[in-house]
């Protein structure tokens, strides 16, 4: 096997160029992401969950470099779980997102990956944050990965302020499913994960189960 | 150890010519949306008003839908002056094969016409052309010939920098069998989307429908355009 393989494939970085998605409803988040993972050309997990967790209720996307984002999630996992033990409470959707950003901006130059916070707490109720290149900014919605260029103009046209629970998650299983189509870094599967206050609900997509456009 | 310091020193505060100001040493680029939809009866072609060169904005109601011939028009991405020196070349050799002809050229015509010129000098240029128009024989046709040079007809095409972002309000919005209006409604849409998304996009949307009768165009300024609920 190992015989058999290019020189080029060991010397690509592992990559989840990749599609991500994460949006608010009254009560509670929708998050979602395509499952390819790219060393160059060739795709090495056709099948990976890029929606991690967090805490209980709350989960984070990840794009980028894949080792970068998945070390991120976990670093943050640990002291999410420790913060949470201090105050003996479940712990805020922005203090995780705190933790992802002081991560992300401290190393910087460094790491490659962009991760978008989402989830429910008591005090804000579901809430989205992104945390690109070290920012921190909370937004109705968000995508990232290399396929959310292609979706821009389609977020931008079909996001409504105050969309059900059950719209949100077809706006989102909409938004990946035409960007797997254009974009060669994203496809595979989707998956979903839906968090409201009786706590989260993963979801997956078959390939063949998403929506088609008029060109499919 | 000699490139080294010759690189290094390009990239000083103080530029070799100091003269000129930093934006006027760029390329001039229509980095761009540009689209063109068929429809029963003819096709409608749109883009945005932005010229850049750099950071500024050298023209900001630039009109890239440009006249080929009576019935046929192009829309034009990429290096401005390429664009505009293949228009024009292209426009010539089409006149005169009309002229041999006798009848009004067709569009796939007009279309290979840019592929050659597009292929033959891949190398030098950076363009990428969307050619739309109306002829007896097959109707509306949009041909699109990006950069490189390959020509393929699709009912309905994007082009230029801001094309990226509108792929996917493209797939999901376009239903065939369109009618004019709908056409003009969904290009109108889909400009304003990449225009509010991509920085070398921007303007007014100009926007033109050709048929048999001939062609109509229309401008919409920006505080016209349509609104979306977050932008």
């Amino acid at each position: 096997m190992l015989e058999e393989s290019t020189e080029s494939e060991w010397q690509s970085e592992v990559k989840t160029g990749t599609t991500i998605i994460a949006v608010e409803f009254n009560g509670g988040v929708v998050l979602g992401s395509d499952s390819r993972v790219s060393a160059g050309e060739t795709v090495v997990n056709r099948v990976m969950n890029k929606l991690s967790l967090l805490h209980d209720k709350i989960y984070c996307a990840l794009s980028g470099s894949a080792a970068d984002a998945q070390t991120i999630a976990e670093m943050v996992n640990y002291q999410l779980d420790v913060h949470s033990i201090e105050i003996g409470e479940d712990p805020q959707v922005r203090s995780a997102a705190t933790l992802v950003k002081n991560i992300s901006y401290k190393y910087k130059e460094e790491l490659s990956a962009h991760l978008i916070v989402a989830g429910w707490d008591r005090r804000g109720g579901g809430q989205v944050f992104v945390t690109l290149n070290g920012l921190l900014s909370r937004q109705p919605f968000a995508v990232g990965g290399s396929g959310s260029s292609y979706v821009y103009g389609f977020v931008d046209a079909e996001y409504q302020k105050g969309m059900s629970k059950e719209d949100c998650q077809q706006f989102v299983v909409n938004t990946i499913s035409l960007a797997m189509s254009r974009d060669g870094s994203s496809g595979g599967v989707a998956y979903l994960v839906t968090i409201d206050e009786k706590g989260a609900e993963e979801k997956c997509i078959l390939g063949n189960e998403l929506p088609t456009f008029y060109d499919q | 150890m000699a490139a080294c310091m010759s690189a290094n020193r390009s990239e000083n505060a103080f530029s070799a010519n100091d003269l000129v100001p930093e934006w006027a040493q760029e390329e001039v680029s229509t980095g761009t949306t540009i689209m063109a939809v068929e429809f029963d009866g003819g096709v409608v072609i749109g883009a945005d008003s932005r010229t850049t060169t750099g950071a500024y904005i050298a023209n900001r109601v630039t009109d890239k839908l440009t006249p080929i011939h009576d019935h046929i028009f192009c829309c034009r991405s990429g290096s401005a002056a390429d664009t505009q020196a293949v228009a024009d070349a292209v426009t010539y050799q089409l006149g005169f094969h009309s002229i041999e002809l006798d009848e009004p050229p067709l569009v796939q015509t007009a279309a290979n016409l840019f592929k050659q010129m597009c292929y033959r000098y891949r190398e030098e240029l950076m363009a990428g052309i969307i050619v739309a128009g109306w002829d007896k024989r097959k109707g509306g046709q949009v041909y699109t010939v990006p950069m490189g040079g390959m020509i393929v007809r699709q009912p309905v095409s994007v082009g230029g920098s801001g094309s990226s972002y509108i792929y996917g309000f493209m797939d999901s919005n376009y239903k065939p069998g369109m009618t004019k209006e709908e056409c003009l409604h969904f290009c109108t849409q889909a400009l304003t989307l990449a225009m509010e998304r991509d920085g070398s996009s921007g303007g007014v949307a100009r926007l033109a429908a050709i048929t048999e009768d001939g062609v109509e165009r229309r401008v919409v300024l920006g505080n016209q355009l349509p609104k979306f609920s977050n932008v």
